[in-house]
């Protein structure tokens, strides 16, 4: 037997290899999200300021935005009036999760617990799920006027719908081994719904919460901005017709600050409340 | 040997036999598809038996288990136990399942008082701790009372759920393949100390399993269930001594045992 020229290949020895690991395996996750975010606002930069592929108006640079973002920054931290259409925005958005919650989880209730929601109610509710729900802004605003109430109404519209799916989810997501054991133990309806169905379903619930708290914020602006008021959208729209984009950006950018803090504020909320349930969070972001 | 006759009455001296489950008659037709899921099973239980029921699947066994367990009613026949007919589930019937079904928002404690806490509420069930502090210890959970099922090993938590079953003091075991989800030789380990904790309770019980080795070990007697439609073919008398232990199953007594079931099965099986 001969013996091969390449170690590698030599039957005799150590059989020494080494596992490929990808570079972005060894990046820490911070390292890598500043990377990116760098990479993008450089090709943004050239695209704009430097090289003037796009026009400022439909584009602005990266230094115009910052310095609107510091100057809208500064107006919101003095209690001007973009304070004032924030809070207004941020009572929207808090009404509307509130009552898409307590509806949609009764919805949810009914659906996933009862024959006659699942049978009678359901059908009807996918219909109406299936609209384009943005289309009843315009009755929304002819019921309940050009105030807070028919934006309200417009985005809690859009977000009970998925929380009533993921409740009735939830319901029926315990096992037939549990709810054998339940029934064995002579537990009644409303002690296997307390018990058993309710602590099962919470984490499809927040699941449902969490989709819906992306939904009252699409909910609050759409209807701003088709209702007009004192809100965010407002704003928003009225600086998109003045052509002052970067005003839209940095808007935008204090807006999603809203949206960020009422998703972690109900992750925050599940992490307590469904502390048995250690299923991998991808990346820890929800 | 063919149908079961009536009932040997050669498990032990007459004297000490104390009937706690009857069954007599029992059959079961689901209306739905006309199935008729059992026929003619008799059945008695006495005080301290452990009694097996092996067939292939699909013979009734789930069904008797269920009907046993008053959470399915019988189509016709007696199903009584300690004197009282079984119409619904009873707080004298323990239940152990494929699972342990531990709920994960509940410590090993918690989950054991939840029958109490269920039919006699929270103040029933504190007065219950010190029996179920006594039942852990029992299986050898002693240390892991206030720990969530989430950090407890298949075997472990399947203990807890032996304890849940014993906390109200059951006149009966109802055993639905309880440790067939776990690895062989963990099972084989919780056979033993099923057997232990049955022995030391005085417990009546009545095992569903897919295994003959063990419906063998554990068992004083084992019916074969043939299927369509399900019944109760013969009884046998496993005479292997006690306290079982796991060697016993290189004996010649105990491999005969088997190998008479798996013939009365097998040619079922090929029909």
């Amino acid at each position: 037997m001969t013996v091969s020229p390449n170690p590698k290949d030599n039957p005799d020895a150590d059989t020494v290899w080494v596992e490929h690991v990808a570079l972005i395996d060894s990046v820490p996750r911070w390292l890598a999200m500043l990377g990116l975010a760098v990479v993008v606002i450089l090709i943004w930069d050239l695209a704009t300021a430097r090289l003037g592929w796009v026009s400022p108006i439909i584009l602005p640079s990266p230094g115009e935005t910052l310095s609107d973002l510091i100057f809208v920054g500064k107006n919101l931290l003095s209690g001007g009036y973009m304070l004032t259409a924030l809070w207004t925005t941020t009572r929207t958005v808090f009404w509307a999760f509130l009552i898409a919650a307590a509806i949609g989880f009764s919805l949810g209730v009914l659906v996933g617990e009862t024959k006659f929601g699942e049978r009678a109610v359901m059908p009807y509710l996918v219909a109406i799920d299936t609209m384009p729900k943005v289309a009843f802004a315009p009755l929304f605003i002819a019921w309940l006027g050009f105030d807070i109430a028919s934006k309200v109404a417009l985005a809690a519209f859009i977000a009970t719908f998925p929380i009533v799916v993921s409740t009735a989810a939830g319901f029926y997501a315990a096992s037939e081994n549990e709810r054998m054991l339940f029934k064995s133990m002579g537990a009644n309806r409303w002690q296997t719904l307390i018990r058993l169905k309710l602590p099962t379903g919470l984490p499809y619930i927040f699941t449902g919460l969490k989709i819906a708290s992306v939904g009252v914020m699409a909910g609050a602006i759409t209807g701003e901005f088709l209702g007009g008021g004192k809100g965010f959208g407002a704003l928003i729209r009225e600086s998109a017709s003045m052509l002052d984009t970067p005003r839209v950006f940095s808007l935008i950018l204090y807006l999603s600050i809203l949206g960020l803090t009422l998703f972690f504020l109900v992750a925050q909320v599940e992490k307590r409340l469904v502390f048995w349930n250690k299923a991998d969070r991808p990346g820890g972001v929800a | 040997m063919t149908m079961a006759g009536p009932r040997p009455l050669t498990a032990g001296p007459a004297a000490q036999l104390r009937p706690v489950y009857q069954i007599e008659r029992l059959s079961k037709t689901y209306a739905r598809n006309r199935l008729t899921a059992l026929t003619d099973v008799n059945l008695t239980l006495n005080k301290g038996e452990f009694v097996s029921v092996v067939g292939s699947s699909g013979c009734g066994k789930s069904t008797l288990l269920k009907i046993m367990s008053g959470l399915l009613p019988p189509s016709a026949g007696r199903v009584v136990l300690e004197g009282r007919p079984v119409t619904g589930p009873r707080d004298d019937i323990g239940m152990m399942f494929q699972q342990a079904t531990l709920l994960p928002w509940k410590t090993t404690l918690q989950n054991i008082l939840l029958p109490i806490e269920m039919r006699k509420g929270r103040a029933a069930a504190k007065v219950a701790i010190p029996r179920a502090t006594e039942l852990l210890q029992l299986v050898g959970l002693g240390d892991f009372a206030h720990v969530y099922p989430s950090e407890l090993s298949g075997g472990m938590a399947q203990r807890a759920s032996i304890c849940r079953m014993l906390i109200s003091n059951p006149a009966v075991l109802l055993l639905d393949e309880p440790f067939s989800a776990l690895d062989e030789l963990t099972r084989d380990f919780m056979n033993m100390e099923l057997q232990r904790i049955c022995t030391e309770q005085h417990a009546t019980a009545f095992l569903v399993t897919h295994s003959l080795a063990e419906a063998v070990i554990l068992s004083d007697r084992i019916l074969v269930m043939k299927p369509r439609p399900g019944r109760i073919v013969e009884e046998i008398i496993v005479d292997l001594p006690r306290p079982r232990q796991l060697e016993m199953i290189n004996t010649p007594r105990f491999g005969e045992i088997v190998a008479h079931i798996r013939d009365l099965l097998g040619k079922e099986a090929f029909q």
